[in-house]
């Protein structure tokens, strides 16, 4: 086990980090508003993308109302249903999650995670976050224009999306939106920048690349995917603006509305989808990677036993990566496409599901006769994994282009997509937040809350998505705020639906639990100690907790071991930090 | 989107070169104590690093522009837009931009700092007057009745020489701070950098506008025909 190479007797090697010239604020307003600390800025971020979440949230309790129970509220009308069913997709993929995952996580974990004091552009970094605020207030400003936001759908087709017949069509509501995406985009590649570069040069002295947790890992990954796949969304955006603001045809074909000819003609309607699906597809991955890596330190940490298959899940994060560049187009078989199209994409989609799989096993092979602490990380990750392999193999369904056909548009792709996309990372962030608040905090977070939030998120989630695979069987389509009298709907859809309702309030409700536990814990937790979980990584080793600006103190760490040292056998704890060093051979030799 | 494709290839190929360097088939499990660290003794600098990352993130953005260019234009409504002959004026501006940045980091580490500092003024006088021969085209081709809306073709001419004009527009403001610093302090270590990072910066500005040229006057068109003919 003990490397010959290694002792503490060796001089260390040359300093391979420079360190950096931290900045140093002077005031209030620089140290907490206008920071240029990623710790200070995370929160910023994180802070924003649950407000607005919350607003996405509110939307789809108001959605489920009125599904719910159609006759019972006025509350919302066909228009409404569309502009709310837009502005929570919308929210839910961009402003929550990738901003929390990359803007929120990636900020505060990756410079300590890496060993570094901070980002390496930090002005940068400060602005990332202020653009975003900007892109997050011009969208709900929005729900403020005349007209109301967009009805679009979250994939914001053309030609509809400028058509009278859509709310926020004519009006204010596509601009805003669409405006919104490009300013998100801007903010985002400053902050984009600054997670790779960190990674690439920042790290700490020793912290190779294969010694970076899975964590660092997916954020990294997720965030090369982003920095290539998020301008296709900006020349999509930008393009819609002209043809909406200048009266171009780039999307919009020869329409004729309401007995008058608009003066557009000749576009191509598809050439959105495909660049759409460029940046929408990889979009799942972007937010699926960094969940991925968190939920493997996670599981590792609460089972006191290293990642099965490191190298592995190394790769696969990778080969993810880079394959769902080309599989964009399965989000288009019921557009017409060349069958062979079809095909490839299929094939591509299918291959995917190896690499994926290969984590689903590791976890599993990681948990199995580890030492199961079921924390409320534990708990969270656990129930993560029961949720992505159900949502996985309905995706194995839907990614079949003779089954995606009669399912597609129906209540269950809105099952599918919620699983993956919706539940499965909201619970790792969950996790994640029950995980890390000690360390940002200084205090554990009360576990009896905490228990209540897992348990009513956790059923209430299947309680709700459950049922509406079975309605997408039946047909239920998607995007419909009524189903009137429809012969093929049984009685039983409706009763199906009050319940969906009803759970989708309390799992609501429950997220007050959590709110109220970040709030109350700050000032009445536990006092966490530094390392509460006995964890290795380095974030965990600063000398502080809280961590102070410049993170580590006078010296930076030097890294002499993975990320994974839990349960070696003959060390006195179960777990070595990735910054002890390795015993000298001579007291190792007398130790034996 | 064969042209987004192409750029993803070269991108993925960079990645992996970059990948295989990284020892990722070590068993990190195994190695305790001093990692033989495979970063270089003198690593790049980080601004440099987070150029090419910039870089790309431009050349992603440029890349299916013009993908979505050759979409566009299979439908049956596209024009053709005959191309102001002074852009060629242009481009030779923006060519001369480019070598006198060029010039002036070789001046600038050899400390020949007046040289250096003429050819910062040079640069950024040819980049203003880039932009400027950009707008003249812009009012020849709407005098001429080539309007943006009228046809697609038009459209995508002016989106996309706006978007070049605007990234040519950040350009020289950094190229503004870095000429101002370089009165102040003389060519330091950092100013030397900057100005080495300006001129990679302008030459892919460059490479971008002439690939943009050659697509838009129709050129590119032919090529890709004939890769076409060639492969069937
Ligand atoms: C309590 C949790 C949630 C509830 C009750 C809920 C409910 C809904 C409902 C009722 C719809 C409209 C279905 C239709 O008629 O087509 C919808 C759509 C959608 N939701 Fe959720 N949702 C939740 C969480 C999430 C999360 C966490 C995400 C994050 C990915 C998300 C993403 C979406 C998307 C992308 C759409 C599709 C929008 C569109 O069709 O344009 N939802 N949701
Ligand atoms: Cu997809």
């Amino acid at each position: 086990m003990v490397d010959v190479r290694s002792g503490l007797g060796e001089a260390l090697p040359p300093p391979e980090v420079e360190d950096v010239e931290l900045y140093h604020p002077h005031s209030w307003w620089t140290r907490y508003v206008f920071s240029q600390d990623a710790k200070i800025i995370a929160i910023q971020y994180a802070t924003t993308a649950i407000a607005i979440g919350m607003v996405a949230l509110v939307l789809s309790w108001l959605m489920r109302l009125q599904l719910g129970f159609p006759d019972t509220f006025q509350l919302v009308d066909a228009e409404a249903y569309y502009q709310f069913i837009t502005m929570h997709g919308m929210i839910m993929v961009i402003y929550l999650l990738t901003a929390l995952f990359l803007g929120g996580f990636g900020n505060y974990l990756i410079p300590l995670m890496v060993g570094a004091r901070d980002m390496v552009f930090p002005y940068a970094n400060m602005l990332s976050y202020w653009i975003y605020l900007l892109a997050v207030l011009v969208l709900v400003a929005s729900f403020f224009a005349p007209g109301g936001p967009t009805g679009a759908g979250w994939t914001l087709y053309p030609p509809q999306a400028l058509l009278s017949g859509t709310p926020g069509g004519k009006d204010w509501g596509i601009i805003l939106m669409l405006s919104s995406l490009i300013i998100f985009i801007i903010g985002f590649t400053m902050g984009g920048l600054n997670y790779v570069v960190t990674v690439l040069q920042g790290r700490a002295r020793g912290m190779t690349l294969m010694r970076m947790p899975l964590t660092v890992w997916g954020i990294f990954t997720a965030t090369v995917m982003a920095l290539l796949a998020f301008p296709a969304l900006f020349v999509a955006c930008v393009m819609m603006l002209f043809d909406r603001l200048l009266g171009t045809s780039f999307f919009m074909p020869a329409i004729v509305e309401m007995g008058e000819q608009l003066p557009y003609g000749g576009g191509s309607p598809i050439l959105f989808q495909h660049l759409f699906w460029f940046f929408g597809h990889p979009e799942v991955y972007i937010v699926a990677l960094p969940a991925f890596g968190i939920v493997s330190d996670l599981i590792s940490t609460h089972a006191r036993k290293n990642i099965f298959g490191y190298r592995m899940m190394v790769w696969a994060i990778v080969i993810i990566g880079g394959l769902s560049f080309v599989v964009w187009a399965h989000h288009m078989y019921v557009s017409g496409m060349n069958p062979y199209f079809g095909f490839f994409f299929a094939t591509t989609t299918l291959i995917i599901a190896v690499p994926t799989a290969i984590k689903v096993y590791n976890w599993v092979l990681t948990l199995w006769r580890g030492n199961i602490h079921l924390t409320l990380p534990m708990l969270f990750a656990l129930a993560f994994i029961v949720t992505f392999v159900n949502g996985g193999l309905t995706g194995l369904f839907l990614g079949n282009v003779v089954v995606d056909v009669p399912l597609s548009d129906t209540m269950f792709v809105v099952a599918h997509f919620h699983m993956v996309m919706g539940v499965a990372p909201i619970l790792v962030i969950f996790g994640a937040i029950y995980h890390w608040y000690p360390k940002i905090t200084g205090r554990m977070l009360d576990e009896t809350l905490g228990q209540i939030h897992f348990w009513i998120t956790f059923i209430g989630a299947y309680g709700i998505f459950f049922p509406m695979h079975y309605l997408g069987l039946i047909g239920v389509p998607r995007r419909y705020y009524e189903l009137g009298e429809t012969a093929f709907v049984p009685d039983s859809v409706h009763t199906l639906n009050a319940f969906i309702s009803i759970m989708a309030l309390i799992v609501g409700a429950a997220q007050i639990v959590l709110l109220f536990n970040l709030v109350w814990s700050l000032r009445h937790g536990r006092e966490a100690g530094g390392n509460p979980w006995r964890a290795t990584t380095l974030e965990w080793q600063t000398p502080e907790t809280p961590p102070p600006h410049g993170n580590w103190g006078k010296e930076l760490p030097v890294v002499y071991r993975w990320a994974y040292d839990y349960s070696v056998p003959g060390a006195p704890e179960d777990f070595i930090p990735q910054n002890q060093p390795a015993p000298s051979r001579v007291s190792h030799e007398a130790a034996s | 989107m064969s042209i987004m494709l192409i750029f993803l290839t070269a991108i993925a190929a960079v990645i992996v070169w970059w990948l295989a360097q990284q020892r990722l088939a070590s068993k990190p499990w195994l190695e305790v104590g001093h990692a033989r660290d495979h970063r270089r003794a003198a690593p790049l600098p980080a601004a440099k690093v987070g150029l090419g990352v910039f870089l790309a993130v431009v050349g992603s953005l440029f890349a299916l522009s013009f993908s979505a260019y050759f979409m566009r234009m299979a439908s049956s409504d596209w024009g053709t837009l005959p191309l102001p002959g002074f852009l060629w004026i242009n481009t030779a501006i923006l060519a001369l931009a480019s070598a006198a940045l060029y010039w002036t980091k070789l001046n600038a580490e050899r400390q020949h700092g007046e040289a250096a500092r003429t050819g910062l003024l040079v640069a950024l006088a040819a980049g203003l007057a880039f932009l400027v021969g950009q707008l003249f085209a812009w009012r020849a081709l709407a005098n001429a009745g080539y309007l943006l809306a009228g046809n697609p073709a038009n459209s995508f001419f002016y989106m996309l020489t706006g978007l070049h004009g605007l990234h040519i527009l950040g350009g020289l403001a950094a190229l503004g701070r870095v000429t101002v610093h370089a009165s102040d302090a003389g060519f330091d270590r950092r100013t030397r950098l900057s100005v080495e990072l300006c001129a990679i910066y302008w030459h892919f500005m460059l490479a971008v506008w002439l690939v943009l040229f050659a697509l838009l006057s129709g050129w590119a068109t032919e090529v890709v025909v004939f890769c076409r003919q060639l492969l069937t």
